[in-house]
């Protein structure tokens, strides 16, 4: 698959439009519809419990352009949140009992107000996780971010899809898993990723490819003996996750001739563990225009929250949003195959 | 072109158990218990399969094991490596066999 430098969108590419992903992904053919493979978990319809994590999308702006982006971010992409919409998040956030902040993009840190939005919602005493894709740090004019972030003891996350460069640089792009050993380095300089440290650093693995993760506890060792012996890197957790498929990630299982037997694999591997502890039943997504959506995946769909719950930030009902039906799709299975995948790993 | 392989058919695998169910659910079952980790991790035992599977030159295994070995974390540096130990027995047991040979040429030589 060539190297992209601009998302899909800029080229007017079909699969940049969420409706033309939608029909591909929801002409289900042979396969059992989502809903009723859910219902092997024995609670009906999935449904949403109370929010824990409020996670927000500042912007669709990115430095990388990496192949299996569900996002189809890129540095052409102009959509960032606004101040204003940040400030109705922190009208929510202060009006409401919701422990974690989880920012994410694109790039979170390319949001000219990103650090004006991590210092008004560490004032709200709320811990805070920024998904950084670490080259990030090591880019002109955000050399600073990393000891920002260490100040506010921000939780990172990262992604690192390999301990090798091989595989990181063939998913995200040439010279990404040297910039990336820089800047975990630098992380580790602030006190991030040591073991019982408070600043807590981890990394996420997802497959350079059509298949499914392997056993996140084993990975784990995998990547701290490696990093370890071969770049003295420490961090605290591996958090492995499915490749949705959406967007990018689409795009290649189509143009590869994957298609058909990944989502395949995705049902065949339907864990009704992993099914019942998807991310979506705590989280809410908040997209950068301030529209609501029950993960990020449906947010790059473009599938509102529904079933009664408000579709816009400026509209929210923390009765309507907790307990209520989640929107499903064929692409739900991406998050309750094997040990299942969210923002936080597996789940099963 | 017809040819005798057909990755599809890989899929078609439990169709053997048609002529001889009791074997194949025996086989199965067998089959499922190997490759569960035990003294060796999963890992490995997937890389063991795939070289297996090149020493025999099972295509069916080799498309099977690779997207295992991928499943259970390992990459196309040790997928060759493993490889390349299925290809150094195979001609290593070529080899080897040299010293029958040279028996025999020793018998029968001055």
């Amino acid at each position: 698959m060539q190297t992209r430098h601009k998302s899909m969108k800029a080229f007017g590419e079909n699969l940049a439009l969420a409706n033309e992903q939608l029909k591909i992904i929801n002409h289900q053919g042979d396969l059992p519809h989502f809903d009723d493979k859910y219902e092997l978990v024995g609670e009906g319809r999935l449904k949403a419990t109370e929010i824990e994590i409020f996670q927000i999308n500042l912007g669709k702006m990115c430095n990388q352009v990496c192949k299996h982006c569900h996002v189809d971010a890129g540095p052409d992409r102009k959509e960032i949140m606004t101040k204003e919409t940040m400030q109705d998040c922190l009208d929510i956030l202060s009006a409401h009992d919701i422990p974690t902040v989880d920012l994410t993009g694109g790039a979170p840190e390319m949001n000219p107000n990103f650090k004006w939005f991590v210092d008004e919602v560490k004032k709200l005493d709320l811990h805070i996780i920024v998904r950084s894709n670490l080259t990030i740090l090591e880019t002109n004019g955000f050399e600073d971010y990393a000891e920002f972030m260490a100040n506010h003891k921000v939780e990172i996350v990262s992604s690192l899809p390999y301990y090798k460069k091989s595989f990181t640089d063939k998913q995200r792009g040439d010279g990404v898993f040297d910039k990336s050993i820089a800047a975990m380095k630098k992380l580790n300089a602030l006190g991030y990723g040591k073991e019982d440290a408070e600043l807590k650093f981890h990394l996420v693995y997802n497959p350079v490819g059509a298949y499914l993760p392997p056993s996140q506890l084993e990975l784990e060792q995998d990547y701290k003996r490696e990093l370890k012996n071969n770049f003295d890197i420490d961090f605290n957790n591996l958090y492995t996750i499915t490749n949705m498929p959406i967007s990018r990630f689409l795009d290649y299982l189509i143009q590869s001739g994957n298609y058909d037997s990944y989502m395949q694999k995705l049902v065949d591997s339907f864990n009704p563990v992993a099914a019942s502890n998807v991310m979506c039943r705590f989280t809410i997504s908040v997209g950068w225009d301030g529209q609501l959506y029950d993960c990020d995946f449906n947010q790059m769909l473009e599938l509102n929250m529904d079933h009664g719950a408000p579709n816009h930030i400026r509209n929210f009902n923390i009765n309507s949003i907790e307990n209520r039906r989640i929107v499903t799709g064929q692409h739900c299975y991406g998050c309750t195959a094997g040990a299942g995948s969210s923002c936080g790993g597996a789940t099963a | 072109m017809d040819t005798y392989y057909n990755p599809k058919d890989l899929l078609k695998f439990g169709e053997i158990g048609e002529g001889a169910p009791e074997l194949w659910k025996k086989f199965s079952e067998w089959y499922g218990a190997v490759f569960k980790a035990g003294a060796l991790s999963e890992r490995e035992k997937a890389l063991i399969a795939l070289a297996v599977a090149h020493a025999v030159q099972c295509p069916y295994c080799i498309d099977a094991f690779t997207e295992a070995s991928l499943e259970k974390g390992a990459d196309l540096e040790q997928m060759t490596e493993a490889v390349h130990v299925a290809s150094a027995i195979r001609g290593g047991a070529s080899l080897v066999h040299g010293v029958q040979m040279k028996n025999v040429n020793e018998k029968l030589t001055m």
